[in-house]
This record gives structure tokens, C-alpha cells and sequence, in this order.
């Protein structure tokens, strides 16, 4: 598999996107330990934060994150159907697209992303980073860092 | 339900003290230690606020490691502890325990992982994973000033189980529970308990005859008087919670009265009706009302009601008055403590596309369908015959690794068709010795004890081995023979060779209907199709939901001895709770501050589990502890912020938030 061989590591000092995943204690974040324990190498732009359900997540963590500076927001949890608590997650899908509806307004709907990866899903959980990672790097950085200086 | 002791979550209680935490690095060996430099981690975590004490170990989790947590929490009188090592999904009760001991809250430990999510993979990128080690410690270190006591829930268990799924893995855990004096109810959803088992005609590697091993254990069940089978039944829906499982089980109707019928078939000998006998892989035929065969527990009759055309033969012929067409569907409640899986699997369905022409050429079957035709009881007596003229084939190929080991099917290996292909080979041969047999194999693959044996026995007995996968089989119009292109990889040379019959070795999947109980026991499903076990090496039988267990070919193809050997390991594991009469349950729940809750029971209407009531007096929402699983829906969804989930509390989690960029800025 891929993680058998070394990545490319970027080179120089180019700015590495900063991002904030939430993941559900039952899938998502068991789905990081998969790629973890797999050795699914994926960018170090990444740091989670375990919850319960993904519909724990309140737009006010996301808004925060944004406004500390965050390039980019995650929100993974199990897949529709598979629910550690029935249905949290399409509350979560509920919340979440409203809350990008609201950050479109301020062009920062895209630096909010909604996945589902499953508990068996290591390999797709480092795809998911690797691909936000490369998203994030063509907005290029929180213009809230720039405001804030 | 509600005599739950322990619950009070004493959050409430003022938390002034000071605090002061310890922050333990793990090195994890190299796993850690040879990608993050673990005491640049610890000499920065050191200069946070709050932090008395950092340490690195080589291994947290070993006996030193713990005795040295243990040292610091009395050494440095620390009131909050952060491990910085693997998963919590494997380590964190360990730490929990270890910290309790000293007398802390075991809810004062704060679980970093920075193995699964940090060097392991980004091992290559050494000084960014320290970098990344620091961030998610410090975010850590910030949540962990932050957390309250909580207290563990103890629930009751009701001492009485369920298993789902009658085959050898479910009569197995069924049986153990029920010799170890607990209640058992045994659900299969066919009209016979037995499984796969009871269709096989000998069994690897001994060749002892399937059902004659197989219908003893049938019969012990069927005697045992703590267990309660409910045949021609399927699990409808399921709530509770660990201890306390509300089990809705309906009873399919047979048509007729199984406590009147006699299982002696008179019905089926009248009955003008054949349709292709399921139970011989569709060979032969059956009737519209029949006893599944004739080993079946319970011996009782089924009517068919999609091919019945209603002539009411079989009531005439009925001795003791047992038929019944106007019976309905019938429902049982159960209260369980525990719920053993056992819902098996079945075999690979092969298509003509993939699979060289399976279904365009009647002489190519599956194994299993050759597993009938073998069978003294199976609809030849025993004769294997071509499908195309009933002749008896003297050549005979066999393709293995079909619906296994392929990306266009199933990546996994079965694990149990190189054997049995094996076995059938062997006993076609032995009735049969002027027959030739040609097995075409990617590799063979007989891993346990006296698997290798019965491999060198096909060899002596004659079969032939051929190492390559078959690029082009056709039948032959005239004498319906099977022409297969294969390349011998051993040899280097493609051979072309003709057959009477071709055997496929389908593989093993998941079994229908293995997506609803996934979906009731709120299980998790590999990509695979597969069930999910709690830990693929340490807990193979548990799963993530407290009080069920799985067995058998649901979480992966087994052999029977593995199958076995899983049922009386569920058994013993769920004995652990049945026989405690309790078990523990996580203290995070929801929270409901009544000063602030206005009654508008937003939560409630959100709550997947119905744990929020309405204090109809007060006006104010009010968790039900032993309900209440934690998930924090409703705290999210209260408009008021009434609600609170007790260690994911919003301060708690916004610590985190504003923790996980600083690092950078202070840097830069």
C-alpha cells in the first residue's frame, strides 16, 4: 500500500494549512486510529478533537476556530445510517449545512467540510485529509490571521 | 429501569482547588519515540500554566509506567492527569483505573493521542509530528483543567440472554449459557435451527458427516430447558441498553399450529404443489408445505403461503388438525441483558460475468450445490451428476478463489475454500476412483492443525494441482463440456483442458439481512460488508455497544472450529455480566441546568432515545440517567443552553478549540 513508501514531504518553508477535525468517538475517530495503525501517511496539517456524536458540534466551535485562525474546519462522523446514536449525524448534517450556508456569506463556506467516515474507513480518512489539505491550500491562509495582525 | 445507583453527577460540586497537572509522555517504544522527539514535547508541555510535572516512559502503559503516574499524582499532588500516548479506544479505562487507585476521579484523566493520530502517520515528517505532539498535548492539558468528577452509572442485568442466528456458532453460545443455569432465547429466522452447517455434506478435515455431528447438538438445544427457540422468528426492533435489552421478536406464521403438528409430513405428500428445494441449493424439488429436512428442530411442517394455490389438501390430509391459513404474524416482547450475534453468512452468488460463465453453462456449479449432490441425503442420493445430462463426470475442475482474493468481488480470503475444494476432491474420489480431479488454486492455503494433512491426502489420493487462474472457459455446444484456458504458472505454459464439470469455490459473505442488525444492535460495519468487533486482536467477540457480543461468520469468514470456539467465548464473556447481576456504564450524559431551561422541549423532541421527559410541575426538561447515552444531540440542539453534556461540556471543548493554534502564532 501506499504508506509503504515515503511521501513527497513538501519542500521549503511554504505554508502548511492549519485544520481543526472534529470526529465522532464511533466511527471518525476510530477511523483515524485505522489509518494510524495502517500507517496511511497523510499531511501533519491536521489535529482532532474527539466528541461523542457529530451532532455535538455547534456552529459556535466552528466560528471560533475560524476566528482563532483555522484554515479550515472538519466535521466527520459515522455514515447516515450507521449512527452510534440512531440518527445524530443527520442532525449534524442539518447544523452543518446551515452553518456553511451562514459562512458562504462570508466566503468561508468552503473552508468547512462535512464527511463520513466509518470505522473500517482508515484509508479514506487520510484521503479526506490529504484532499481538504490541498483544497485549504488553494484558498490559502485565514484571512482573519492577516485582519488580526 | 430506574433503580440506577450512582448517578449523581456531582458536577455541581464547587471545584476552587488549584489546578495541577501531570503530564505523561508514552514513547511507545519506537512507535512514538522514533518519529516525535518525546522530551522536547515534555520540556515545552512543562512551561505551560498549570502543569507540575512532565515525564516520558518508554512504555506509559507497563507496570512502571503506572507505578510512576502513581508516584507523581502522591509526589506532586496532582489533581489532574494527561496521557499522552495511543488510542483511548484501547488505553483510556487502563489510565482511568491506574489514577482511581491514587484517589482521583477517574474522569480526571485526559487521553492524548499522539501515536494513531501523529507518528505513525506522519513518520517521515519527524519535526512536524513534534510540532503537532505539542499542539494536541497542550490542547489537552488545557481540557483537562477543565473536567469534573463524574460518576460511573451501575445498572442492574437482567439475567437472561438472547442469541440471534441458529447455527453452530449461536447453538454453541446458546448452550453454553443455558448448562451455566441462564435463560436463553434462540431466534433463527429459517423454519429449522442449524444453519449451513446442517447443508454440508462432510466437513474438513476429518470428513466426518456434517449433519451427523451437527444433529446431536441440534437435539441438545432443542431439550435444553433453559433455552427457548424461536424458529421461523426475526429481531424487529431492539432498545435499552446494557443489563436492560427490550427485544421485539416476530414469529413468522407457519400456517399451522406447531404444537398440534407432528413433523410427519403426510401434508407434504398430498400437496400438489413442487417448487426447487432451497435446502438443496435449488435441486430437486420440495412442496409448498414441507418439513425443512429431515433432521430439522423443531420437526415441524411450513406452508409456503407464496406457492400455496389454497386447495386445501393438506388440511384434509392433516391427522391432527394443525393447519391453519388465516394465521397472522405473532410478536413477542423479551427483556435480555445481553445479545450474542451469530447471524452468519452466506456464499458468494457467482455471476456469468465475472464468474467464467456461471448460470450460461449448466455444468458449472457452486460448491456448494456440489456439497448437495454429495450428500447421501441430498436430492442424486449421493451421486454427483452433471446438471446438463445427469451423467456422473469423470473429470472434474475446481476454481478456487471465486468471490475471494478478486478487487471486482471481495478483496479478503474466505479462509475456508482451499480446504474444503480440498475435501470435496477427496471424497468424490474416494466413492468414485476412476475420476480425475483438477484443482486450480492461486495459492493453498491450510493453516490449521490437520489442514496440511488432508492437503498431502488429495496429493496421494491423485488430485491434481494447478497452480493459475482459469482466462477462458466455454462449454462445449455439443457435448456440454467445459473447456478452460489456464495458464500453469508453475510450469510457465497455458494448457487447455476440458471438463464434465466445473466446481467454483465461492467464498464467504455477509449474510442478508446482516445490514438490519446492524443497523438494531447499532453495530458497526466493515467496508467489507462485514460486522466490526470491539478490537480485532484483544476482543474479538466484544463490540463497541456494552453488552453485545458476535459469533461466527458475521464479523469474517470462519471455519467450524473457530465458529465454535467464538460461541463459547460469547458465552463466557456475556457470563461475566449475567452472572454480576451489573455493569458499569459511562457517566457522560446530559445535563439539564433547571435555572436556565425554559420547558420548550426542544430537546426532547430531538433525543434519539427518548431519555428527556418533562417535568410536567416544574416545566423543565429532566434526563433519564439510565437512558441518556451521552451523545449530546439535545445539548446542542437547546436554544437556552440549558443543557450541558458532562465531559464534553462547551467549556471544555472550547478549550481545546482556542488551544490548537497557538503554538504556530507563538512561534511565528
Amino acid at each position: 500500500m501506499s504508506s509503504e513508501v515515503a511521501p513527497e514531504i513538501p519542500k521549503g518553508n511554504g505554508w502548511e494549512p492549519n485544520i481543526l477535525a472534529f470526529c465522532c468517538n464511533w466511527c471518525s475517530y476510530a477511523g483515524a486510529d485505522l489509518a494510524g495503525v495502517s500507517r496511511f501517511q497523510y499531511p501533519p496539517t491536521v489535529k482532532i478533537l474527539r466528541v461523542m456524536c457529530s451532532s455535538r458540534v455547534e456552529p459556535a466551535f466552528i466560528l471560533k476556530a475560524l476566528n482563532d485562525g483555522a484554515d479550515g474546519v472538519l466535521i466527520a462522523g459515522c455514515h447516515i445510517g450507521d449512527c452510534h446514536y440512531i440518527d445524530g449525524n443527520k442532525n449534524a448534517e442539518v447544523r452543518i449545512n446551515n452553518t456553511k450556508k451562514a459562512l458562504a456569506k462570508l466566503g468561508f463556506d468552503k473552508r468547512l467540510r462535512l464527511e463520513w467516515i466509518s470505522a473500517s474507513e482508515g484509508l479514506r480518512f487520510s484521503e479526506v485529509i490529504r484532499d481538504f489539505t490541498e483544497e485549504i491550500k488553494k484558498l490559502g491562509q485565514n484571512p482573519v490571521k492577516e485582519v488580526k495582525k | 429501569m430506574s433503580d440506577i445507583k450512582g448517578t449523581e453527577t456531582k458536577s455541581t460540586i464547587q471545584d476552587n482547588e488549584e489546578k495541577r497537572v501531570g503530564v505523561f509522555v508514552c514513547e511507545c517504544g519506537v512507535n512514538i519515540g522514533g518519529v516525535v522527539n518525546t522530551k522536547a514535547v515534555a520540556e515545552y508541555i512543562g512551561t505551560l500554566p498549570g502543569v507540575k510535572v512532565t515525564s516520558v516512559n518508554k512504555f506509559t502503559c507497563s507496570d512502571s509506567g503506572q507505578a510512576d503516574i502513581q508516584s507523581k499524582i502522591k509526589e506532586h499532588n496532582l489533581n489532574r492527569v494527561v496521557v499522552a500516548a495511543c488510542s483511548p479506544k484501547t488505553h483510556e479505562p487502563t489510565f482511568r483505573a491506574c489514577i482511581e487507585q491514587m484517589g482521583l476521579n477517574q474522569y480526571f484523566l485526559e487521553f492524548v493521542n499522539i501515536r494513531d493520530h501523529c507518528s505513525w502517520i506522519h513518520m517521515w515528517e519527524k519535526e512536524k509530528a513534534t510540532e503537532k505532539a505539542k499542539d494536541l498535548i497542550r490542547m489537552g492539558v488545557e481540557r483537562a483543567k477543565l473536567l469534573e468528577p463524574l460518576q460511573a452509572s451501575e445498572v442492574p442485568v437482567t439475567d437472561k440472554a438472547l442469541v440471534v442466528g441458529a447455527g453452530v456458532a449461536g447453538m454453541q453460545a446458546a448452550l453454553d449459557l443455558a448448562d451455566m443455569g441462564f435463560q436463553v432465547y434462540l431466534v433463527e429466522k429459517e423454519p429449522s435451527i442449524g444453519g449451513r452447517m446442517a447443508r454440508f455434506d462432510k466437513v474438513f478435515p476429518t470428513n466426518d458427516c456434517s449433519i451427523c455431528i451437527l444433529g446431536p447438538k441440534m437435539v441438545e438445544v432443542a431439550r435444553n430447558k433453559n433455552i427457548k427457540i424461536m424458529s421461523y422468528s426475526e429481531v424487529k426492533a431492539v432498545d435499552g441498553y446494557v443489563g436492560n435489552f427490550n427485544v421485539k421478536v416476530e414469529h413468522k406464521p407457519r400456517y399451522l399450529d406447531v404444537t398440534k403438528c407432528t413433523g410427519c409430513a403426510k401434508c407434504s405428500e398430498v400437496c400438489p404443489v413442487e417448487v426447487p428445494y432451497d435446502f438443496n441449493e435449488g435441486f430437486g424439488t420440495r412442496k409448498a408445505i414441507y418439513v425443512p429436512f429431515p433432521q430439522a428442530v423443531p420437526l415441524r411442517a411450513v406452508l409456503d403461503k407464496e406457492n400455496c394455490i389454497s386447495c386445501k389438501a393438506c388440511a384434509k390430509a392433516c391427522q391432527s388438525g394443525a393447519i391453519n391459513y388465516d394465521m397472522q404474524a405473532s410478536y413477542t416482547d423479551l427483556n435480555v441483558g445481553v445479545i450474542i450475534g451469530a447471524v452468519g453468512f452466506k456464499t458468494y452468488d457467482p455471476e456469468p460475468r465475472h464468474d467464467f460463465g456461471y448460470g450460461l453453462y449448466d455444468n458449472i456449479i457452486t460448491a456448494m450445490e456440489f456439497e448437495r449432490l454429495l450428500n447421501a441425503a441430498g436430492p442424486t442420493g449421493g451421486h454427483v451428476v452433471r446438471p446438463s445430462d445427469c451423467k456422473e463426470p469423470i473429470r472434474v475442475g475446481f476454481v478456487n478463489c471465486v468471490g475471494s482474493r478478486d478487487k471486482a468481488t471481495n478483496i479478503y480470503c474466505s479462509g475456508v475454500c482451499c480446504m474444503y475444494t480440498i475435501k470435496n476432491a477427496q471424497l468424490l474420489k474416494e466413492k468414485r476412483p476412476e475420476t480425475d480431479h483438477t484443482i486450480m488454486y492461486m495459492d493453498i492455503r491450510t493453516t490449521f492443525r490437520g489442514y496440511e494433512e488432508s492437503y498431502n491426502r488429495s496429493r496421494n489420493l491423485g488430485v491434481k494441482f494447478l497452480r493459475g487462474r482459469p482466462v477462458e472457459v466455454k462449454e462445449d455446444p455439443v457435448t456440454k463440456n467445459i473447456k478452460v484456458r489456464v495458464e500453469d504458472t508453475l510450469a510457465g505454459e497455458i494448457r487447455n483442458l476440458e471438463f464434465d464439470l466445473l466446481v467454483l469455490a465461492t467464498g464467504i459473505v455477509p449474510n442478508e439481512g446482516i445490514g438490519q442488525i446492524q443497523q438494531l444492535l447499532k453495530l458497526s460495519k466493515a467496508a467489507d460488508g462485514l460486522l466490526m468487533e470491539a478490537h480485532p486482536k484483544l476482543k474479538p467477540v466484544d463490540t463497541t455497544i456494552d453488552g453485545v457480543f458476535l459469533a461466527g461468520c458475521a464479523s469474517g469468514p470462519k471455519d467450524i472450529p473457530y465458529a465454535v470456539s467464538q460461541g463459547s467465548a460469547c458465552a463466557s464473556r456475556a457470563t461475566i455480566l449475567l452472572k454480576n447481576k451489573k455493569a458499569i456504564t459511562e457517566g457522560i450524559t446530559a445535563v439539564v441546568n433547571p435555572d436556565v431551561c425554559v420547558g420548550c422541549q426542544v430537546c426532547i423532541s430531538m433525543c434519539p432515545f427518548q431519555a428527556i421527559k418533562l417535568d410536567e410541575q416544574a416545566g423543565k426538561a429532566n434526563v433519564v440517567k439510565a437512558l441518556c447515552k451521552g451523545c449530546g444531540t439535545c445539548v446542542t440542539a437547546c436554544p437556552t443552553g440549558a443543557l450541558e453534556q458532562s465531559h464534553f461540556k462547551n467549556k471544555q471543548i472550547l478549550a481545546q478549540v482556542k488551544n490548537v493554534f497557538k503554538f504556530q502564532e507563538v512561534a511565528a
